[in-house]
């Protein structure tokens, strides 16, 4: 009994962090509908700051405060200034860039923080007058962690104070429920929002540094913290502050239990969590439906342009291709057959952004679902190659036919959400279900067909395959379908009043999407013999998504153009460099901000002004 | 010949009772005015007949069908079309290509992966713009339009369906006068030759007055008139609660 | 996706030729057109030096991997100055990060192999990533020296003929510590470690040898956390309520650090005896400075300690070099390329196949002594030192330590080679 309230216990310190750095994600984007990437960043940077003052100053219990709340000051700072730096540009632009945005600052932050405090994890003091336990039912139980069960419920009140006995709180609120009434009300929207991320991220930054007493210091601290909070977020309705709270309970006492009954599969627990909710409650568990979901401006109404005698280009492209492996060496046929793949993936995604206006932030997890189709059928089928790469698209249009049909339900940013969330629980599963994906080993050996062996030959069966696939993609755009799904984007009204199902146009879009990107993933599998649970991950989601926007939008062509500079720059420049984070960092914020129509876009701007 | 039948159309958003107890009849024939001062409940209406907000009580049948609770697009595939007060069409399209996509779905061929949309249907639709007096500007992107001229663009669409009732909430809202007349001729024209039964709303008293076979006056959800355009004109009632402010 | 970073080598010339660049658009051909200079001949250096791909985690684990970066680059320099390897020809290292991730590992061997034309491939710390590096070096025939990752299927199972392991396994590593282990009092055993190919296989053989030499033990509780994610306050106390009397734990990095922490205060390690793979190595004992734990049976790498000759030299050379004390990884990483060296030098070959039978028995002098590669399983007899942690001057270090050969923990040749799938 003795060990089961403990076990609560430690849930509650697991839920009291959660709660501090989910609840500033949460204000941020009740008040400025921006998910911010970066939250988790701010956490990271936190617990960094953190650590360089308590070293310095935390012998005393006034110093250990000092510095903590410091550190979260600090991180305030911080935030307001990317507000008004970048932020604040982006508050009208499409919600994809609002997204990157925030992950271009990811990017940055951590080889900034890798070049102030050193790659090495950081172990810092424990918080001074705390370092003891006390035994609870004759169990001991750390007194720090029991201060932090304390400061969970104590930083709700004062948030709750803040928002409903201050009129900076009645402000933000009002904000939160309707941002044109608040500007009516003679507030400067733009200081308050100011305001707003001072806050979010001093809460981000105040997590971070609690944190520097129990573990150690490290530059994964901000993505794995970011997921964590999006989850209850997600879960506790996004925008609530009592539903992060409640959400973040629930979650410690999943964690805290879950790992006594199922101690290999911690991670699929809370996504599994999340999803059962969103099926049950789609706005979370204390979430409000809203009449109106929030829309960013759909800035995409540019027609889409065919390009004129554009088949006969893409021919002589494709025969040019072809003719490459006669001419180069493996590596610049292997790098090409790695572009092609790319293509065809980012192509997948266009079909979603550009012609639905389906912003995906998991869609890696086909192009992983493909890969391990193909991996799985080879191990525990022995399939040959050809059956094999059958099977990739079969399992990622079966992935995108399941999760679709949740995610179509949502428009906007709660769509990129659960799109995200799937994604989240396909990786965890890849991860943790060893016995059949290899977990973190992944699955080895998948190989090419002997006829398809020679790098050269699986460069064509490559550029055959995608080049098909994509042909196909090209007529479906053309063809009613695409223009049924471009007909729901500028105008769901108007789609609806004429007869198109617009959920329905949008949920097969979202399976021949995910098909096209199976496809590319199988291909990818055999292509490096191997797959890993990467495949499914954020990162090659959102590579994905920059390869889209580097590429531009509003063409057809943009994601083809997108993924061959995209790869290119990565493998033959980046490597030339310990700064590619940074890079690609700076990279996405200035395409974000400088570039929003992308490199096609860009040329095509230049020959009409011409 | 279609009827459209209205009884007693209840909806309240927050307490506050938008239509309220709305009950009449729209036939084959009718060019059927929806009047009222702003926010008298007119859109409302609007949006309870074509689906898009359902009625907390009430009933529309449309040749004895029962339309609550249909979605939309099932009341419109039943033969109502209805033009948006503010427009909505899809601005990424051209107008050719925003009444075919009308006609591919009325064909129910949406889910088409392989012919190019933009040669199907291309010569009807060319037809119904010509109607309307678009047929000049069927390849320009529906996005760079002048209001009026999508005004226009809508009406071809919401005929394309061929339906049997037509709603249009402010249809000559944005045009020249001398736009709205022909605008309106065009509509009565329809009406005549092909039956077609239809509910507009507007502003433009001459309009209203001009056009109109009979009319509705609606104020605070409550329909307070209903008659010819004369009988209406002549209701003390009217005067008092509309014309005597608006004009 | 694909991210790494070169460390040592420029880049060689790329390899993308006119043809391509003509079918890409203008853009992308200007960032291919960085050609670097050419691998040429340098003075001194009679024939064509011969190229080392290496690949380790240096952005996912850099407490272990910077050390190990700077061991090879003493390594290196050793060697050069002494006239490179087959006494004509100077060794190159082309180095890059896999960032941790196997598919990245898999990526940049291909590109070392095909753009940068290595001959042989070296190094990965994590165990996934050792088997994804040797699945390719056999699928495209090429030597690998894997430095770190410890487990057992990379020399076993999942062995094959280009593929060596220098560090001495999670079997043989179990081995050592269980023969400590088995000396204990303790009857009732929990485990904790990281749910992938390491800890798995360390738990898998820890069991299995202690059974056999105590069978009156039982294990009452396992603790899988995800490696990195550690929920340290509720695994510390779910392994408390088993009430066990001793633990094995095989997490190591920050999760370790964590698990420290939260285990001293919630008393998991009152009147308990740990036993801990890897503890006693610096990189993770120091940083956890006066809050090491105390009398924990490890393995790992007593420095300041240990007073042969080869070691003394070894740790002069480097602490010059690098004017900081050596880390475990330094000796794996210093260790690796002198084995890769003298592979070559006995090969008298750049070849693949000639390296690979070289490789097979070589013996080479390493700061821990003597070192063979053995030709049955390609395993080496490299080992580790045995002791208990303990904190002295305010940092963690080990006592009653004894250097473990790594020979006499593998079984016989004949066993061992049955373990291997036939080739």
């Amino acid at each position: 009994m003795s060990f089961l309230l403990v076990q609560a216990l430690s849930g509650l310190a697991t839920a009291a962090t959660l709660f501090l750095v989910s609840s500033g994600l949460t204000i941020v984007f009740g008040v400025t509908r921006i998910v911010n990437f970066a939250h988790g960043s701010f956490y990271m940077v936190g617990a960094y700051v953190g650590w360089s003052l308590i070293e310095r100053f935390g012998t005393t219990p006034a110093g250990f405060w000092g510095s903590v709340a410091a550190a979260a000051l600090a991180m305030g700072l911080l935030g307001a200034a990317m507000e008004i730096g970048l932020l604040r540009r982006l508050y009208r632009s499409p919600e994809l860039f609002q997204l990157l945005g925030t992950f271009g600052v990811v990017l940055v932050v951590q080889d900034a923080a890798a070049w102030f405090w050193g790659p090495e994890d950081l172990l810092g003091r424990r918080a001074a007058g705390l370092k003891g336990s006390v035994d609870i039912l004759d169990q001991p139980f750390p007194l720090y962690d029991l201060v932090l069960i304390g400061l969970g419920p104590l930083v709700l009140g004062l948030l709750w104070l803040l928002f409903n006995r201050t009129r900076w709180g009645t402000l933000v609120r009002a904000a939160t429920q309707d941002r044109e009434m608040a500007s009516a009300l003679g507030v400067d929207p733009a200081r308050l929002f100011t305001g707003v991320l001072f806050l979010g991220c001093a809460l981000a930054g105040l997590g971070g540094a609690l944190q520097v007493p129990r573990e150690a210091v490290t530059l994964h601290m901000d993505m794995a913290i970011v997921v964590e909070a999006f989850v209850v977020v997600v879960v506790g309705g996004m925008g609530s502050l009592p539903g992060a709270f409640l959400a973040s309970l629930l979650i410690g006492q999943l964690q805290a239990f879950g790992i006594l009954v199922f101690p290999q599969i911690t991670l699929v627990l809370v996504f599994l969590f999340m999803a059962v909710v969103l099926v049950l409650r789609p706005h979370g568990l204390l979430g409000r439906a809203e009449e109106v979901p929030p829309t960013a401006p759909a800035a995409l109404t540019v027609p889409l342009s065919a390009g004129t005698a554009a088949h006969w280009w893409a021919l002589a492209l494709l025969a040019a291709l072809a003719l490459v492996p006669l001419a180069a060496g493996d590596y610049a046929v292997i790098l090409l057959t790695e572009v092609v793949i790319l293509a065809l993936f980012a192509a997948s995604l266009h079909l979603l952004i550009g012609l639905g206006g389906l912003v995906s932030f998991g869609h890696a997890a086909y192009f992983g679902l493909g890969a391990y189709g193909a991996a799985l059928l080879v191990k525990h089928a022995a399939a040959p190659m050809p059956l094999a790469l059958a099977g990739a698209p079969l399992l990622a249009g079966a992935g995108a036919l399941l999760a679709g049909w949740f995610c179509v339900r949502r428009s906007g940013l709660y769509f990129a959400m659960l799109t995200l969330a799937f994604a989240q629980i396909a990786w965890s599963v890849a991860f943790q279900w060893s016995a059949v994906t290899g977990g973190d080993n992944g699955i080895l050996g998948v190989w090419p067909s002997a006829w398809a062996a020679g790098k050269a030959a699986y460069y064509w069966l490559t550029l055959g395959l995608c080049g098909g696939a994509l042909w196909l993609l090209r007529r479906a755009a053309f063809a009613p379908f695409g223009y049924a799904l471009r007909a729901g984007r500028d105008s769901s009204l108007r789609a609806e009043s004429v007869g198109i199902d617009v959920r329905r146009v949008q949920w097969m879009a979202f399976v021949l999407a995910g098909t096209a990107a199976g496809l590319a993933g199988g291909l990818y599998a055999f292509a490096k013999g191997s797959v890993f649970p990467t495949l499914l991950a954020v990162p090659l989601s959102v590579d994905a998504l920059v390869m889209v926007l580097m590429g531009g939008i509003q063409t057809v062509t943009g994601p083809l153009a997108g993924a061959a500079v995209f790869h290119l720059l990565w493998s033959e420049v980046m490597s030339a460099t310990d700064w590619w984070r940074l890079i690609l960092g700076l990279v996405i914020v200035a395409l974000v901000l400088v570039f929003p129509k992308g490199i096609v876009g860009f040329l095509a701007g230049l020959r009409g002004r011409a | 010949m279609s009827e459209l039948v209205v009884r007693d159309l209840q909806r309240s958003f927050g307490g506050v009772q938008a239509v309220d107890g709305v009950s009449f009849t729209l036939r084959s024939g009718d060019l059927l005015a929806l009047i009222g001062p702003n926010g008298a409940g007119k859109s409302t209406c609007f949006n309870l007949l074509n689906g898009q907000l359902r009625p907390d009580a009430g009933s529309v049948r449309l040749d004895g069908t029962e339309l609550v609770g249909l979605p939309p697009r099932r009341i419109w595939a039943l033969g109502v079309g209805r033009t948006f007060q503010i427009t909505a069409t899809f601005a990424s399209m051209t107008v050719a290509e925003n009444v075919q996509m009308v006609l591919l779905s009325r064909a129910r061929r949406l889910f088409g992966l392989w012919r190019p949309a933009a040669a199907q249907f291309r010569e009807p639709a060319l037809a119904l713009l010509d109607r309307v007096g678009m047929a000049g500007q069927a390849d320009r992107p529906c996005g760079v339009l002048a209001y009026g001229d999508l005004k226009r663009v809508e009406l071809a669409m919401a005929l394309a369906s061929e339906p049997s009732v037509l709603l249009m909430d402010e249809p000559t809202a944005g045009m020249a006068p001398a736009e709205r007349l022909a605008l309106m001729a065009l509509t009565a024209a329809l009406v005549r030759e092909r039956g077609l039964a239809v509910l507009f709303t507007e502003h433009d008293m001459d309009v209203v007055f001009g056009h109109a076979t009979r009319v509705l006056v609606l104020d605070r959800g409550r329909l307070i008139a209903e008659g010819t355009p004369a009988q209406v004109r002549a209701d003390p009632r009217v005067q008092a609660v509309y014309l005597g402010d608006e004009s | 996706m694909m991210h790494r970073r070169p460390i040592a080598a420029p880049p060689a010339n790329r390899l993308l030729p006119g043809a391509l660049l003509a079918a890409l658009s203008a853009a992308v051909a200007a960032t291919t057109l960085t050609a670097g200079p050419a691998a040429a001949q340098k003075a001194g250096f009679s024939g064509a030096p011969v190229r080392v791909g290496e690949i380790n985690s240096y952005t996912g684990l850099p407490a272990f991997t910077i050390p190990y970066r700077q061991g090879w680059q003493l390594a290196l320099e050793e060697i050069n100055a002494q006239g490179g390897v087959i006494g004509c020809c100077e060794l190159q290292v082309v180095s890059r990060d896999d960032a941790g991730k196997p598919d990245d590992a898999v990526r940049v061997a291909q590109e070392l192999v095909t753009n940068e034309a290595v001959d042989v491939l070296a190094g990965t710390y994590f165990s996934h990533i050792g088997l994804a590096v040797a699945d390719f070096a056999a699928r495209n025939k090429v030597p690998f020296v894997a430095a770190e990752p410890l487990t057992d299927a990379i020399t076993w199972s999942k062995g094959n003929r280009y593929t060596f392991r220098l560090r001495p396994s999670t079997y043989m590593q179990a081995a050592m510590l269980v023969e400590e282990a088995a000396k204990l009092p303790a009857k009732r055993w929990a485990t904790v470690a990281p749910n992938y190919e390491y800890g798995q296989s360390a738990v898998t053989w820890f069991k299995q040898l202690l059974k056999e030499k105590r069978p009156d033990v039982e294990f009452v509780a396992e603790q899988w956390p995800a490696q990195g994610k550690l929920e340290a306050g509720p695994t510390v106390q779910a392994l408390a309520a088993a009430n066990p009397e001793a633990i094995f734990n095989v997490t190591f990095g920050a999760d370790l650090a964590k698990f420290v922490r939260e285990g001293e205060g919630r008393g998991l390690f009152r009147n308990r005896k740990i036993v801990s793979l890897l503890t006693g190595e610096p990189e993770y004992l120091e940083p956890m400075k006066d809050e090491a734990p105390e009398g924990w049976i490890v393995t790992g790498y007593p420095w300041d300690q240990i007073d042969t000759p080869a070691h003394k030299a070894f740790v002069a050379a480097y602490t010059a070099r690098f004017k900081e004390s050596p880390k475990q990884g330094s000796v794996v990483g210093y260790t690796t390329m002198k084995a890769v060296a003298a592979a070559i030098t006995k090969a008298r070959s750049s070849n693949a196949e000639p390296i690979v039978d070289a490789l097979a028995g070589l013996t080479i002098d390493s700061p821990f002594g003597p070192v063979t590669f053995r030709a049955s399983d390609h395993q080496a007899t490299m080992g580790a030192y045995v002791g208990t942690t303990t904190v002295k001057d305010g940092r963690g270090t080990m006592k009653d330590w004894h250097y473990a050969d790594g020979a006499n923990y593998l079984p016989p040749d004949e066993a061992a080679r049955k373990l291997r799938p036939a080739e």
